[in-house]
């Protein structure tokens, strides 16, 4: 069992703003800038939510200019170790 | 778990390839044009192709490709990537020579030079971008303009009485004995990108074993022709050129 961290990085000026990327991401990690913008007047993407980002490159697979890199880090964990996390997890909640 | 520590070189699975240079590119935000050539990008350094592989820019919006990806290209005149494209291929067999090319340059423009080609079986890849527009000139209706699409001239939608039909090209050169493998793709979806990298490996392995010409039609957006947002063009895309334009492998010679 494994527990997945993942983290995108932006390259801001070369972000045009499409919100493609901020539609395709399933952990709606993503948004648009609301007021501020790039080095080329473009509103542009970062991430508003990086705990919930699992790596799934989605959001760098449908970038049209590239500007997106993923990283992703998968912790494995012995199954017992897992499970035990799992159980404490859900008694705090 | 810290960002710092995710984000280290070993962790890395997405990002812009190391063929594609650091130049902006020029295309409107949103299109289409960018991820197929971060594709082409990745799939030429996937498969070790960079110092053998001669591409043919077309004319379209497409036309400064070579400023973008770092291999050896060649500028065609309108129309003429698979004739220009013949001649590298004959000239260098042991390159893989593909041509970059849009609907207005592809379907209407050149359409003898990319039958006859097919129809020779040159050994050589197709990359057919279809967004049913004449994205550069200024949104004008081309062959591939769906019934009722409304563009710079064709206001009232295409009408099929005084227009014609939309031209599915791809499935003609399915029809052609020279062609191996043919294919119809979009990159629409994060699911659909990789389904289109997949298809252009293939196609590119095809032209190196020479088997033939191998054309990858892939559906684009042209947002700013259509007037849409980049992301109400995919949703456009999805609901009506597929009707028309049905994706998946049309033929495939194995």
């Amino acid at each position: 069992m494994a527990k997945i961290f993942g983290a995108v990085e932006i390259n801001r000026n070369r972000c045009k703003g499409c919100d493609l990327c901020v539609e395709a991401c399933p952990c709606d990690v993503l948004a648009l800038h609301k007021r501020e913008v790039n080095e080329r007047g473009y509103l542009f993407a970062h991430v508003v939510n990086p705990d919930a980002c699992i790596g799934c490159g989605a959001c760098a697979a449908v970038c049209p200019d590239s500007c997106i890199e993923v990283y992703r880090f998968v912790e494995s964990l012995p199954r017992a170790e897992f499970k035990n996390n799992i159980v404490k997890e859900a008694k705090i909640a | 778990m810290k960002r710092e520590d995710i984000i280290k070189p070993e962790n890395k699975v997405a990002g812009k390839p190391r063929l594609l240079n650091d130049k902006d590119m020029h295309y409107c935000p949103g299109c289409s044009h960018g991820v197929v050539h971060r594709l082409v990008a990745e799939v030429l350094e996937e498969m070790e192709l960079e110092d053998d592989c001669i591409g043919v820019a077309p004319v379209g919006c497409a036309v400064f490709a070579y400023s973008y990806i770092d291999v050896d290209w060649i500028e065609a005149a309108h129309g003429r990537a698979p004739a220009v494209a013949t001649a590298v291929k004959r000239l260098h067999p042991e390159k893989m020579v593909f041509t970059y090319q849009g609907d207005g340059d592809l379907a209407a423009i050149g359409t003898a030079e990319t039958i006859h080609a097919a129809n020779r079986g040159e050994n050589i890849t197709i990359i057919f971008i279809n967004n049913g527009i004449y994205g550069m000139t200024g949104g004008q209706m081309a062959p591939t303009t769906l019934e009722g699409m409304k563009t710079a001239t064709t206001p009232y939608g295409r009408n099929i009485e005084l227009n014609g039909y939309p031209l599915n090209i791809s499935d003609l050169m399915t029809r052609l004995d020279g062609t191996c493998y043919v294919t119809r793709q979009s990159v629409d979806t994060a699911a659909a990108v990789r389904k289109t990298k997949a298809a252009l490996k293939k196609a590119f392995k095809n032209s190196m074993e020479c088997k033939g010409t191998s054309v990858v039609e892939i559906l684009s957006t042209c947002n700013s022709g259509w007037k849409m947002s980049p992301v109400a063009a995919n949703k456009w895309m999805q609901e009506n050129m597929t009707q028309k334009y049905a994706l998946g492998d049309l033929k495939k010679n194995d």
